[in-house]
């Protein structure tokens, strides 16, 4: 197993990442570091790359080329339990939420347990997690019901409680806000803050949505055509003159 | 000749046949649906082989359960056709279950019950690489549902023709 040390306050970081399908190049020489405690703001229009940048990060895609790198291990090298380990330290939004939906509420949050308890360590019950993990984002009433039952905004709420079980320390947001109307959207935005601090988590989040860059990033990448455009923090991003970046921020 | 049938063709054939259009089907669109909503992606970024725990297991439950529904398919059959003659025929349920079991012998059984081990196998392996593989969004949801059977039942036909010829060249 490659290990390649990143600095003490970089948690991930992805190096020169190059992902085509046929002709089209997606991703072309792609490069970000997370820092510890940081919420890294990942910005363009749809078909830049973003979803597909975030799902190589996850080794859900494999990469043409490049390295990722989280806590000091290199994705593209490690086995496959390695890698189903170390994805126990990272919670992942989905667009979509996908909540399993044969699965009650309790059942969704209580999957990643079901193969990972015994090897953390996880001392409390599993009804005690599941609770725990279902008040932090305020749903703790609808623990019995099926995905079915439940609002866009409940169902990313569930999402956020099964990405938190097992008490990750990097989350990953695929556009959390996407498909919610704006109360909903400023709800999640705040549970994203809420989360951050309860359990110190270091976020990666893909978005269109400048509210939730606004409120949330403490830094910002724009891609555009797969690589990065510009990088920094709001302000300096929403005072640029540049016609693309004015563009996003309007 | 009808419990011959029944056992050596009839029984595991209908029944595979219709469990394609049931199971395998049903095991296509679950698992299109579950890839074209991310779910499988969300199982793997969990840390769960989510081919473990999506198709080994529907796998192993076709090659299981299909032989046991094929048995009782067998039974009720032959029930149904003891009833009938009875009816039409004015022949005794015991002189035709007598009938039945002489002319039944093992190598009618034996085979019958091993291919259906691989007819569930197939009705399995099928649905889930269908709909595992299933891309296009809903539409290819049903495409999943809809060649999971196509396929599943033609394969039905090849391997009951190996079947018959190794049966053949065997017993």
């Amino acid at each position: 197993m490659e290990a390649e040390k990143t600095t003490d306050r970089t948690v991930l970081e992805i190096k020169g990442l190059n992902k085509s399908f046929g002709n089209n190049h997606v991703l072309k020489g792609f490069y970000l570091k997370l820092n510890k405690g940081e919420n890294l703001v990942i910005m363009g229009k749809s078909g830049s790359g973003k979803s597909v940048m975030i799902k190589c990060l996850v080794g859900l895609l494999a990469l043409d080329s490049g390295a990722i790198i989280i806590k000091d291990k290199n994705i593209t090298t490690l086995s496959q339990e390695a890698l189903d380990i170390l994805r126990t330290e990272i919670g992942f939004l989905f667009q979509g939420s996908a909540l399993y939906d044969s699965m009650t509420v309790r059942e969704n949050i209580e999957f990643p347990l079901r193969k990972h308890k015994k090897k953390l360590g996880i001392i409390e019950s599993t009804e005690t997690l599941v609770l725990e993990a279902l008040e932090s984002v305020g749903l703790a009433d609808a623990i019995d019901l099926m995905p079915s039952e439940l609002s866009g905004g409940m169902k990313r709420r569930v999402a956020l409680a099964r990405a938190l079980i097992l008490k990750p320390k990097i989350m990953l947001y695929d556009e959390p806000t996407t498909g919610l109307d704006p109360i909903t959207a400023k709800e999640i935005i705040q549970l994203m803050r809420n989360i951050q601090k309860k359990y110190k988590t270091s976020s990666l989040i893909i978005t269109h949505d400048v509210d939730c860059a606004r409120v949330i990033s403490n830094r910002i990448i724009l891609l555009i055509d797969g690589t990065n455009y510009i990088e920094g923090t709001f302000d300096e991003l929403s005072n640029s003159e540049d016609p693309k970046v004015k563009a996003f921020f309007k | 000749m009808i419990s011959i049938s029944i056992v050596r063709e009839i029984g595991p054939e209908i029944i595979s046949l219709i469990c394609a259009g049931r199971i395998g089907s049903g095991i296509g669109a679950e698992l299109g649906s579950m890839k074209v909503t991310e779910q499988i992606d969300a199982m793997e970024v969990s840390g769960t082989n989510p081919f473990n725990y999506l198709v080994v297991t529907r796998i192993l439950a076709t090659i299981l359960m299909l032989p046991l529904l094929i048995i009782v398919g067998d039974a009720l059959a032959l029930i149904g056709s003891a009833i009938i003659e009875n009816l039409k025929g004015g022949v005794s349920f015991v002189l035709y279950f007598n009938k039945v079991f002489d002319a039944l012998h093992y190598n009618d059984i034996i085979p019958a019950i091993t291919k259906s081990f691989f007819f569930g196998f197939t009705i399995g392996l099928v649905g889930c690489y269908k709909g595992y593989t299933c891309k296009k969004g809903t539409v290819g949801v049903g495409l999943a549902s809809n060649t999971s059977v196509v396929y599943a039942s033609l394969l039905l036909f090849v391997i009951d023709f190996i079947a018959v010829f190794v049966n053949d060249v065997l017993f």
